[in-house]
């Protein structure tokens, strides 16, 4: 079972979307792909659309922290786009406040935070 | 402790063995939820503990059930769900219900974290004697 998401490529932004509920090990798949992507590619951005996810646990949010950090040491950004607002209102309860992660609205808007300046783009 | 049902709930159980049953888990609550007309934020905060207690019970209690279904009380209705396992239990509660306490190499907001987002959650517990956690979430 090392079923794993495809990682599509656009000039030097990856972005993945997360269409179905994951199961864990596809979880840690991607995490690791990436990781992987960004090197191969020299990736300058990544973006997660999770648009399509109805629930955001702790082991899907670690993952998204954790590609946050791996791409900042690997001179790359992550923005995650499309998080819905009942999975956010859910995460922040769950004690999950997803500090390090950038967020934007959709994926356009990603892509826009991913073109902007490093200064002021992402925190 | 008092299982959640009363005579004519019969709830569904599912096997909690290998990390792809905390899908069906997954889904299997969310039509409950959807049945029984959560809002679609207790829908899915009912859903994410029940996500948590699922891998809690698979890595933590070597395996067990979740038993789900509809309930009623008081002229309310509401979904629960309970999570069983014969593993070792837990020896400090307070310890396992604090927010970023691990054993392992989670985060440590399974426990407290699935206590704020349900209704009533209740752990029984004991070195040796394995783990239950019964979550409910009301309609409001
Ligand atoms: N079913 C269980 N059986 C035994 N120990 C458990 C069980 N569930 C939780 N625990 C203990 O409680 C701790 C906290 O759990 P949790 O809050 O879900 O955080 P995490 O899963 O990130 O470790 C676990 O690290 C584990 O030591
Ligand atoms: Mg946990």
């Amino acid at each position: 079972m090392s079923e794993r998401l495809p990682i599509l490529r656009i000039g030097d932004i990856l972005l993945v979307s997360v269409q179905f509920d994951l199961e864990d090990q596809m979880v840690l798949n991607l995490q690791e792909d990436l990781a992987n992507e960004i090197v191969a590619k020299s990736a300058r951005g990544v973006v997660i659309d999770i648009s399509a996810l109805e629930i955001v646990d702790s082991f899907v949010g670690r993952m998204l922290a954790t590609v946050a950090a791996i791409s900042r040491v690997l001179d790359a950004r992550t923005v995650v786009v499309g998080m819905r607002p009942a999975v956010a209102i859910t995460l922040v309860e769950l004690g999950l406040s997803l500090g390090g992660v950038s967020t934007a609205l959709d994926l356009e808007k990603g892509l826009a935070k991913l073109r902007q300046p490093t200064s002021s783009a992402l925190r | 402790m008092t299982a959640p049902w009363t005579a004519g709930e019969d709830p569904q159980v599912h096997p909690i063995a290998r990390s792809g049953d905390l899908v069906h888990i997954r889904q299997a609550i969310r039509t409950l939820s959807q049945e029984c007309r959560l809002s679609l934020v207790d829908q899915t905060k009912m859903i994410t503990a029940a996500s948590e207690l699922a891998r809690n019970t698979l890595i933590y209690g070597g395996g067990g059930t979740v038993s789900s279904g509809l309930v009623s009380a008081n002229g309310k209705r509401g979904v629960a769900a309970v999570f069983e396992d014969s593993g070792p239990g837990i020896a400090d509660v307070e310890q396992a219900m604090t927010d970023g306490w691990t054993s392992g190499g989670g985060l440590g907001l399974g426990l407290s974290g699935a206590r704020r987002l349900v209704d009533d959650f209740q752990l029984v517990t004991a070195p040796g004697e394995g783990t239950t956690v019964t979550i409910i979430k009301w309609v409001r």
